[in-house]
């Protein structure tokens, strides 16, 4: 029974704490176009932050970032006219940002850099036969009421921060911004099984930091 | 996908190790049916693996609420000028 409910808090939740409560984004995008500040105000609290995020991927600094994130709602609110609602405003957004940041990087890095390592196999923790060396201690049903705590989203915070580039990128978007996958390959530029091998390295290494919250 | 597994205690079919590498594609929904029916086997038959997958989804949660974060006053300031200019620029 608990462990049911572990994981239905694990899918279920997510998705509703994704779509931030307020205005809907369509609602949103008509009274942008109509000419409402309230409406700019609005994306921007939800969006900015991540944003910035992303465009530190690319950049060089913090300094620059900001100012790509910046650049990309200059090109929201010039290209609003023409935004044909084929992807979500959120997507479009970070797409934007992606392409700036790339630009504006251009002379550091082209693409999302992908190292081979983390792209390589997480060892230690399978014998050679592939079962486990140490099973894991379970701490999954016992931590969910404690990890809900606002001071574990702000170690978790630091723990995506601390992540290799292409890593944080993925799991920014899949995880944090609650993004389907064809989404974030769309926005980054990578192939959906890419994807997929960063994401699963950063949800590993973030559930290793959250093994060391709850087991002591 | 699944390479054979070298050794196979009764009853699995799939290594933890394997079970363990294809857990993200199984929650996205991007595994075959047979590699999908091959996870759910093991896990129906390894408590280390399907604590491993509720370990995950816990992690997927929490890195979920990492989102609200509050914008520095000063850069949206800065965001709602370029709002008014562009607005400004906009309207003849
Ligand atoms: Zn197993």
């Amino acid at each position: 029974m608990r462990g049911r409910l572990a994981i239905a808090i694990g899918t279920d939740d997510r998705r509703e704490h994704s779509s931030s409560p307020g205005p809907g984004e369509g609602e949103l995008l008509a009274r942008l176009q109509a000419g409402d500040e309230e409406a700019f105000a609005c994306l921007v609290d939800r969006h900015h932050a991540a944003m910035v995020r992303i465009a530190r991927g690319y950049v060089r600094s913090q300094a620059v970032a900001e100012e790509v994130a910046q650049e990309g709602w200059l090109g929201l609110l010039r290209g609003l006219d023409r935004f044909e609602g084929r992807s979500s405003l959120r997507t479009w957004l970070f797409r934007i940002v992606v392409n700036r940041a790339i630009s504006t990087g251009l002379h550091e890095r082209q693409h999302l850099p992908v190292a081979d390592s983390e792209l390589g196999d997480d060892g230690g923790r399978f014998s050679q036969d592939g079962w486990w060396v140490t099973p894991p201690v379970h701490w999954a049903d016992e931590a969910v009421d404690r990890m809900v705590a606002p001071e574990v989203a702000a170690r978790v915070r630091r723990f995506v921060a601390e992540l290799p580039p292409a890593q944080r990128q993925v799991v920014t978007l899949r995880d944090v911004e609650g993004l389907p996958s064809a989404d974030v390959c769309d926005i980054l530029g990578i192939s959906e099984g890419n994807q997929r091998v960063l994401l699963h390295r950063a949800r590993t290494r973030i559930r290793q930091h959250l093994e060391q919250e709850a087991v002591w | 996908m699944v390479t054979t597994p070298r050794a196979k205690p009764d009853g699995h079919d799939i290594t933890c190790r394997q079970a363990v590498a294809l857990m993200t594609d199984y929650l996205d929904g991007a595994l075959s049916e047979d590699d999908r029916a091959l996870v759910e086997a093991h896990l129906g038959e390894c408590e280390a693996c399907t604590e491993h997958l509720r370990q995950i989804r816990v992690t997927v949660t929490v890195t979920g609420r990492v989102r609200d974060e509050d914008l520095n006053p000063r850069a949206r300031e800065d965001l709602m000028n370029l709002y008014r200019r562009w607005q400004a620029d906009r309207e003849p």
